[in-house]
């Protein structure tokens, strides 16, 4: 059980990172501390103390084994994750070149 | 059953294509993304006759049996938003032609829109809550990179904007399908139903219900997820721009809210309620922010709220004739915001500006945009004879007879206040004294004004989506919603 208050820990920091820091690298590295918490959560649902990988051969008898469909989706997951960051890192870095600043209470140009 | 894949495996390989040889062969976007979006067209035109005849067909992939297998699904809801999503994108391809010769780097923007395409596509054919959630980001990263493609300084930071946004929705449905996936041990929509009916609604399910609500509200604009949205869709180019606010965010957050709660969840009476009074706000925000904007673009995209508001409310309703009405008004929302987003790109195409205070008496010079904007927004302010005022009765009739007096009653007075703002946008637009600058003003090309004249007529004659003949349309989708649960039946009686 510890684990999963553990996971829930590390999604509330990146929350809180996300939302309070003001530089914006550090809101890009908030998000990816939300998807790591996810992707941990994720591989925990599948997870089997003493599990071993499910793999069918003969004269083996598998009593206890780990699921494989959450592993099988976190790695999409996370690909996925590899692609928003990249996509964010780059726009980070064309706002600096424009604002010349990443403190996200400068810029400000659209209005509400 | 075999032509569901392709509407993924279209647009997938036109966007590959285009980003292969774009770059060497002149034109190469422009005609490989017209052709994909009108057989893509035509293909969801033939996949309403098919959903009439068959009521539900199951696609599985490489033949495994769905609830082992990814399967895709073809319904009456499938096919209905197959059609609103392909005809808005085949229309807005045409108009790409000639409004993005503005910007560098065409074919670039043409594997964004189609990669755009197979995202909402994928999303609406799909049987398989994590396929879902893949194409979902598919769609998602393809928009944000697309609102930030004039690469300004507003631009980016809207960009940004929507983009960290987005994320943190995005993980709230994926904890949300991993929680959904602790409780039932399958990804399977017809399954996980089917386990949720045999082993009972824990408490774990009014969590997942919460993040999938906070997950897709945020991708639907719902008020207090909006803050993204009237920066993202005035900051992107007109034709995406149409795109998002036209059928953008009902493909990833109406129709997907519907889909999870009402075939799958199962709407009770406290997520309905919670859907009546987010969609009252976002009635009541949208509509009044929009008054008090200057800039053409940004009215249209807090009126996007607005609207959306009236199809969540239909929904939140769920009456046969109230979900009827949501979409129907989905239907007409998605023709008529995208025209006239297509109306304010035009605008700003011939005369470099979209501020209402330097705008005025365009009618002279551009009279088929002004023509094309009339309608489109007395279609949307609810003047009789068009789609948008029969939507809107509906809607109205059916909040009375369930009860909801006070918020028919919202409802009415928000119609009158979107009637206001779109009278003040074509005043300060079309009417009014032409400045004298603006006199060597030449109408736009021909492939923006055939697109927005095609709107223009479907604007007009939507309300023929009543009458009997073509009832089919929007009855199928209707019958897939109220069958609620019994989906997971229909679904796994089409695949024995």
């Amino acid at each position: 059980m510890s684990v999963y208050i553990l996971c829930l820990i590390l999604f509330c920091i990146g929350l809180y990172c996300v939302l309070r820091k003001r530089n914006i690298i550090k809101i890009i590295i908030g998000l990816g501390i939300i998807e790591y918490a996810i992707n941990l959560f994720f591989v925990l649902v599948g997870y089997r103390t003493h599990g071993r990988a499910p793999i069918l051969a003969k004269d083996q008898v598998i009593s206890n084994m780990v699921d494989p469909i959450p592993q099988a989706l976190v790695l999409t997951s996370i690909v996925i994750g590899l692609a928003v960051t990249a996509l964010l890192v780059a726009i980070a870095i064309r706002i600096y070149e424009k604002y010349g600043t990443f403190d996200i209470t400068k810029i400000r140009r659209l209005r509400g | 059953m075999k032509i569901l894949p392709f509407f993924v495996i279209i647009p997938l390989s036109a966007a590959f294509l285009i980003s292969l040889l774009g770059k060497k062969i002149k034109n190469f976007g422009d005609i490989i993304a017209n052709l994909g979006t009108l057989s893509l067209l035509i293909l969801s035109l033939n996949s309403v006759q098919l959903a009439n005849a068959h009521k539900i067909l199951v696609y599985k992939m490489g033949n495994w049996v769905p609830p082992i297998g990814i399967c895709m699904v073809l319904d009456g809801l499938t096919s209905f938003m197959l059609v609103t999503v392909n005809l808005v994108s085949f229309l807005v391809a045409i108009y790409s032609i000639s409004y993005m010769e503005r910007y560098t780097d065409k074919y670039r923007f043409y594997t964004l829109f189609m990669l755009l395409l197979a995202g909402m596509n994928g999303i609406i054919v799909t049987g398989d809550l994590f396929n879902l959630f893949v194409f979902l980001e598919i769609a998602s990263i393809a928009s944000y990179a697309l609102v930030a493609f004039g690469t300004e300084a507003e631009e980016l930071e809207a960009s940004f904007k929507y983009a960290v946004m987005g994320s943190v929705a995005s993980s709230f449905i994926l904890l949300a399908i991993a929680l959904l996936y602790s409780y039932t041990s399958t990804l399977n929509m017809a399954d996980i139903s089917l386990v949720l009916s045999q082993k009972g609604r824990g408490m774990l399910i009014n969590l997942v219900a919460i993040l999938f609500l906070a997950g897709f509200g945020l991708k639907a604009a719902l008020v207090p997820f909006h803050a993204w949205l009237p920066d993202a869709h005035p900051s992107a180019p007109a034709p995406i721009s149409a795109m998002l606010s036209g059928v953008f965010i009902k493909v990833l957050g109406v129709y997907a809210l519907c889909r999870v709660f009402f075939n799958i969840l199962g709407v009770s009476s406290a997520i309905s309620f919670a859907l009546i009074i987010l969609s009252i706000i976002s009635m009541v925000v949208g509509a009044f922010l929009a008054i008090a904007q200057q800039d053409i673009k940004r009215m249209f995209a807090y009126s996007s709220i607005s609207q959306i508001g009236y199809i969540i409310f239909a929904f939140g309703i769920g009456s046969p004739l109230a979900i009827l009405g949501g979409l129907f008004h989905l239907f007409n929302h998605a023709v008529f915001k995208s025209l006239l987003f297509l109306n304010s790109g035009a605008i700003e195409y011939s005369t470099g500006t979209r501020d209402l205070k330097k705008l005025g008496g365009l009618n002279s010079q551009l009279p088929v945009t002004g023509y094309t904007g009339l309608l489109g927004s007395m279609s949307i302010s609810g003047i009789p004879p068009f789609g948008g005022f029969w939507s809107k009765l509906i809607i109205i009739i059916a909040a009375i007879q369930a009860g909801y007096f006070l918020s028919a009653g919202v409802a009415i007075l928000v119609s009158i206040v979107t009637l206001a703002y779109y009278l003040k946008f074509q005043s300060h637009t079309f009417f009014g004294k032409l400045n004298e600058t603006r006199l060597k003003v030449k109408e736009v090309p021909l492939a923006m004004s055939l697109s927005m004249i095609i709107l223009a007529i479907i604007c007009v004659i939507a309300g023929f989506l009543l009458i009997p003949i073509f009832r089919p349309f929007l009855q199928n989708a209707v019958n897939v919603l109220l069958l609620g649960k019994g989906y997971k039946d229909a679904v796994f009686g089409a695949i024995r």
